[in-house]
C-alpha cells in the first residue's frame, strides 16, 4: 500500500531519518520510540507533512503528494491545532468544501460519520466549548469525512484522561480504514499487526508488535 | 473585541445573506460616523437594538460583546474629556459602543462558514490576483484564534501568578507570542494536511 524507498530526512545538516526502506500493507501498525528519535517525523512523511530530502514515498503506485493528502489523513495530538472553524459541523465540513463537493454530499458524510461515533449531539456546539475528549473525537471525525484509506495518528492519546483515552482508542481499534499509531502506549500496540520500532532516525525493530516491544523495553532499561 | 460566539437561532437576521449583513454594517458604520449629533446616534442605538431583539438576543450577550472594550473605552472617554470636555468625550464613547455592538449582532447571527462563504462571493468578481481563498480563509482563522489565544494568555497569566511573576509585562507576553505562534504553524500544518487539493 505505501512504500518507502531510500528515504532520508534531513534539517540543515542533522539527519533526522536515514536510510528508509519499508513496505507497509498492514491493517494496524504501531510505531514506538523515544522522544526525538524521529518517529513522529517518520508518521509525518506518511501524508506529506514532511517531504524526503531524498528518496522516495509510493502509495499504490503514485508519488503524487496530492494523491497522498486525499487519501493517508493524520490526527495530531492536540485537537486544537487541527479544528479549524469554530463550531463543530461547519469544522467537518471544511475538508470537503475544499474539494468543492455539492453541499447534499457534504450533510450527508458529515451526518454518516457523527452518527458512526455518536457524536451527532455536538454537530451545533462551539469547538471550544468541547472537553478534550470530545475535540479528538472531532478532530477524527474532520479526516474520516474525507473517506481517507489510511489514517495517521500522532500520539493523540497524550492530552486525554483515562476515559477519553479508553473512548478514543475503542473509536480507532474499530475503524475500518488502515491505521498507523505513533503511541507510548505498548498495551494497546501489542494487539496491532506490526510494530516498527525508531531509534536515533533509524528502524531499529520492525515485525510481529510482541518481539518488537520486548526489544524496545530491554534497550530502554 | 468582537465576540467571537455565534448564537445558534433561525431569526430573519440569521437567515439573511452574509453578504447582505456585511454591506449593511459598512453602511452603517459609515452614516454612524458621517452624521454627526445625538438624534443620528439615537437612531442608530434603536436599530441595534431592534436588531438584538429581532435575533432574539438577549442584553447578557450584549453586554459580554461589549465588555472586553470597556477599559479601551474607560481610556478614550478620559482622553477626550481632556482634550475636547464631556459632552464629545460622551458622544465619541457611545458612538464606538454602538459600532462595537453591531459589528457583534452580525458575528453572533452568522457562522464563521457562512462569513468565509460572503466573502469568497463578494470576492467572485475581483481581479485575479485578489487571492480571494485565502482572503476568506484568513478571516475565518482570525475569529477561531480568538477564543485560543484567550485560553493562552489565561494559561500563561496563571502560570506567571504561580511564580510570582504577575506583575511583569514581559513574562506574559513572550511565553504568549511565542505560543501563538506556535499553535499558527501547527495550524497551518492541519489545514495542509486536511486540504488536499
Amino acid at each position: 500500500m505505501l512504500s518507502f524507498s531510500q528515504v532520508v530526512v534531513e534539517k540543515g545538516d542533522r539527519p533526522i531519518l536515514s536510510d528508509i526502506n519499508i513496505d507497509l500493507n498492514e491493517k494496524r501498525i504501531g510505531i514506538i520510540g523515544r522522544n526525538g528519535s524521529g518517529k513522529s517525523t517518520f508518521a509525518r512523511l506518511f501524508n506529506g507533512l514532511e517531504k524526503p530530502s531524498s528518496g522516495t514515498i509510493t502509495f499504490e503506485g503514485s508519488t503524487e503528494l496530492k494523491e497522498l493528502r486525499r487519501k493517508v489523513g493524520f490526527v495530531f495530538q492536540n485537537p486544537d491545532n487541527q479544528i479549524v472553524y469554530p463550531i463543530v459541523d461547519e469544522d467537518l465540513a471544511f475538508g470537503l468544501k475544499n474539494l468543492k463537493l455539492p453541499s447534499a454530499t457534504i450533510k450527508e458524510r458529515i451526518a454518516e460519520v457523527m452518527a458512526r461515533f455518536r457524536i451527532e449531539h455536538l454537530k451545533d456546539r462551539l469547538t471550544h466549548q468541547l472537553s478534550g475528549g470530545e475535540r479528538q473525537m472531532v478532530a477524527l471525525a474532520g479526516v474520516l469525512v474525507m473517506q481517507p484509506q489510511m489514517i495517521v495518528f500522532d500520539e493523540p492519546t497524550t492530552l486525554l484522561d483515562l476515559w477519553n483515552k479508553k473512548r478514543l482508542m475503542r473509536a480507532i481499534t474499530d475503524l475500518k480504514e488502515h491505521v498507523v499509531l505513533v503511541s507510548h502506549d505498548l498495551d494497546l500496540l501489542r494487539e496491532f499487526d506490526r510494530v516498527i520500532h525508531i531509534e536515533a532516525g533509524r528502524i531499529v525493530g520492525d515485525g510481529e508488535p510482541n518481539a518488537v516491544i520486548e526489544d524496545y523495553i530491554a534497550r530502554s532499561a | 473585541m468582537i465576540v467571537d460566539l455565534y448564537v445558534f437561532g433561525n431569526s430573519p437576521l440569521h437567515r439573511i445573506s452574509p453578504g447582505y449583513k456585511i454591506l449593511a454594517l459598512v453602511l452603517f458604520c459609515t452614516l454612524l460616523f458621517v452624521l454627526s449629533g445625538w438624534v443620528p446616534l439615537a437612531v442608530g442605538a434603536i436599530l441595534v437594538a431592534i436588531g438584538y431583539w429581532l435575533a432574539g438576543i438577549g442584553f447578557s450577550h450584549a453586554y459580554r460583546a461589549i465588555r472586553p472594550a470597556l477599559w479601551i473605552l474607560a481610556i478614550i472617554f478620559i482622553a477626550q474629556i481632556i482634550l475636547a470636555g464631556l459632552e464629545l468625550a460622551a458622544f465619541v464613547v457611545v458612538r464606538f459602543g454602538i459600532l462595537i455592538l453591531a459589528a457583534s449582532l452580525i458575528t453572533m447571527t452568522t457562522k464563521t462558514s457562512e462569513f468565509v462563504d460572503g466573502i469568497q462571493a463578494g470576492l467572485k468578481h475581483a481581479p485575479s490576483w485578489v487571492p480571494a481563498d485565502h482572503i476568506a480563509l484568513a478571516i475565518s482563522l482570525a475569529l477561531r484564534f480568538i477564543p485560543l489565544v484567550r485560553a493562552t494568555l489565561d494559561e500563561v497569566r496563571m502560570a506567571q501568578k504561580a511564580r510570582g511573576l504577575d506583575r511583569s509585562v514581559k513574562a506574559l507576553l513572550v511565553p504568549l507570542v511565542v505560543r501563538t505562534l506556535k499553535t499558527g504553524d501547527e495550524i497551518a500544518e492541519a489545514i495542509q494536511a486536511r486540504s488536499p487539493l
